[in-house]
């Protein structure tokens, strides 16, 4: 019989552990999508999907399922034909989402990225809150050579992307991209601030292109789903960041929040360096849902 | 919100059911099933979970149900107290050094899980008793680690000691044991720099770090709203750099903070402070009671089973 520890070990190992589809089966399954953290609702979602694909398709085999499975997540995991329009454009990034989820280390990535393509970028360090918030974020524009207009401790973070838009038309920018301090989505007060810096984007800069990322940790369980709720109320979300991939956690709430919100996830982040941000690739992340939790096959190890 | 629905479910079980003196194993068997989602929902690791339901369901089956509840609040009764139990059923403060000897606490966890803002707000505790801890620098590699230090150490009113950033990690914390030996310090928290659990290299980085100075507590801090996964870091975390306690932080959030369950269970180590905010003074004291209704979701009802 299996033991406890390789039922830990995802996927394959369940494939190739059952012989025929039957309940055990499929508990086993629910297990492996909990534990990536999809949530019950999108668990019993795609579960009850499968099932129906199977008893229609006359499916008999688990490993036929496996196949099924990753197509249909998949599919729904979509990035979109526009997704990375922005990076053409001249555009404003305002990267908002809870504390210490990877916003400031993602700038820094994204500006890496769009100077190695010769455009000319300019950073915002609207967090005025977190102690030496900007001397992180110099410290990343120095290693990405963009350009940042900064704003004092303590002083009003609206009044940093003012300033940051105007200098950013001055200098005919590319993109500009605006760090904003971490907030709890529970927070009115902080959450009504994003407001006011949205506001000003839209005011001052009419014509760039609007582009607005959620920072998601993909540590993060269920409670995921209520920040991208929450930030998607006062900021109209276009993409998600999915930070931490290169850890064990799978991210799968990104699957829930997608179905529910349909707000893609756009880039995922891999590491601490400038390089370690890549562009979305549901293929890639579907298969790792499903295989093994131990590290070794993970495709960033 | 969905807090309320797991009271609301459990309620139309039972209205089915004949209400009866005693907990049939069909009746817990029912209720159960909403209890796990519920606290799959409150992100409590699915393997916990198992394990939780399973012993609960054997001490639920055959009870007696107590005056004044009916079945539904019977069963959550039991849960709560099973809960409690797995998480520690007391308040445990951390352990300090007897007499003048100096305690040597390192801070450990992943990435942006809230080591610096807690190290600070530790050490403003610590003040408040009339200690005179030491803050020491030894993230060397996240940008501004060191001036995020200073800044909140600056604001605490306690001295930052600090080598750079071309320095070994252990060999910093050598020195400030040194600095504080010489400066009538007598607690040195030292703030390391975010890991992953499967990272080997840094892994045994805060193993050289336990090898060079003599380390008294090591405090995996966790964030609340850490999902399946914290099973796995806290796992790693303790066999690699042994814990001592856990803090969980950014419990201010609605994060029902299943998380901190895990953690208890994995590492059987003493949650001994939550973080409620960004705050310096935002650290408060760890109720395991309390924290069993968050993950429940059902403060209200605890209320009325306790009246009863
Ligand atoms: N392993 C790993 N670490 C990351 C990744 N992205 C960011 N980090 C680390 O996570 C920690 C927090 O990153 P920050 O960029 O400061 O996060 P933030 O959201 O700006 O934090 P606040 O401004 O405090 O809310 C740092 O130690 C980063 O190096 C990633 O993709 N993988
Ligand atoms: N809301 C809230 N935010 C917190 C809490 N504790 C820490 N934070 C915030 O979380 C973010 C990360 O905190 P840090 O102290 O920098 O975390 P860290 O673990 O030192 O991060 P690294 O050194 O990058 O690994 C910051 O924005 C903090 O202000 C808390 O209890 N509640
Ligand atoms: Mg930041
Ligand atoms: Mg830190």
């Amino acid at each position: 019989g299996k033991t406890r520890d390789n039922i830990v070990s995802g996927m394959d190992s369940i494939f190739n552990g059952f012989s025929h589809i039957d309940d055990d089966f499929y508990e086993e399954l629910e297990e492996v999508l909990i534990m990536g953290d999809l949530g019950v609702q999108a668990t019993y979602d795609i579960l009850d999907d499968l099932k129906g694909k199977v008893k229609a398709e006359h499916i008999k085999e688990p490993m036929q399922c496996r196949e099924l499975l990753i197509e249909s997540i998949k599919e729904q995991m979509d990035v979109g034909e526009t997704a990375y329009e922005f990076e053409e454009k001249t555009s404003v990034v305002l990267v908002i989402g809870v504390n210490g989820v990877g916003k400031t280390t993602t700038i820094g990535k994204l500006a890496g990225k769009l100077k190695a393509q010769n455009k000319k970028v300019v950073l915002a360090a609207a967090d005025t809150f977190r102690a030496a918030a900007g001397e992180q974020l110099k410290e990343w524009a120095n290693r990405a050579q963009a350009d940042l207009i900064g704003g004092q401790e303590g002083s009003d973070p609206a009044s940093v992307v003012y300033d940051a838009v105007a200098s950013a038309k001055a200098r005919h920018a590319d993109v500009l991209l605006c760090d904003t301090a971490g907030r709890l989505h529970n927070k009115k007060n902080l959450m009504e601030e994003l407001k006011k810096m949205n506001r000003i984007i839209d005011r001052e800069f009419p014509e760039a292109y609007r582009e607005t990322l959620v920072v998601l940790d993909a540590t993060t369980g269920q409670n995921a789903m209520q920040q991208a709720k929450e930030f998607n109320e006062v900021a109209d979300i276009t993409g998600i960041v999915l930070t931490k991939m290169d850890g064990t956690a799978k991210g799968g709430i990104a699957v829930a929040i997608h179905a529910e919100l349909g707000i893609p996830v756009k880039y995922i982040g891999v590491g601490e360096s400038i390089d370690d941000l890549q562009k979305f690739d549901a293929d890639t992340f579907v298969r790792a849902l499903f295989t093994t939790g131990d590290g070794e096959e993970g495709e960033n190890s | 919100m969905a807090f309320d629905s797991l009271t609301e479910k459990l309620q139309n079980i039972f209205k089915n059911l004949r209400s009866k003196g005693r907990l049939t194993e069909d009746d817990v068997k029912e209720a159960l099933k909403e209890i796990k989602r519920a606290l799959l929902a409150a992100d409590v690791n699915f393997k916990v979970v198992k394990d939780f339901v399973k012993s609960v369901q054997e001490r639920a089956v055959g009870q007696d149900v107590m005056n004044g509840l009916n079945p539904g609040q019977m069963v959550i009764k039991i849960v709560n107290e099973e809960l409690v139990k797995l998480m520690g059923s007391q308040t445990t403060e951390i352990k300090l050094q007897p007499g003048s000897a100096i305690t040597v606490i390192m801070m450990a966890g992943l990435q942006g899980a809230g080591k610096t803002t807690t190290t600070a707000k530790l050490a403003g505790k610590f003040k408040l008793k009339g200690k005179k801890p030491l803050l020491a620098a030894c993230d060397v590699y996240r940008p501004a680690a060191i001036k995020q230090l200073q800044v909140n150490g600056e604001k605490q009113g306690v001295e930052v000691f600090s080598m750079g950033e071309n320095h070994k990690p252990a060999n910093i914390a050598k020195a400030a044991l040194e600095h504080a030996q010489k400066n009538g310090n007598n607690i040195v928290i030292l703030d390391t720099a975010g890991r992953l659990h499967i990272d080997e290299d840094m892994m045994e980085e805060l193993q050289e770090i336990k090898n060079t100075v003599t380390v008294h507590q090591t405090i995996l801090v966790i964030d609340a709203m850490t999902g399946q996964d914290a099973v796995n870091v806290a796992k790693e975390f303790h066999e690699k750099a042994g814990i001592d306690g856990v803090i969980v932080t950014k419990l201010d959030g609605d994060t029902r903070g299943g998380a901190a369950l895990s953690v208890k269970a994995v590492t059987g180590k003493p949650i001994l402070y939550v973080g409620m905010g960004e705050k310096l003074s935002d650290l408060e004291q760890f109720y395991p009671d309390r924290m069993a209704s968050r993950i429940l979701g059902m403060g209200d009802v605890l209320t009325l089973i306790e009246k009863a």
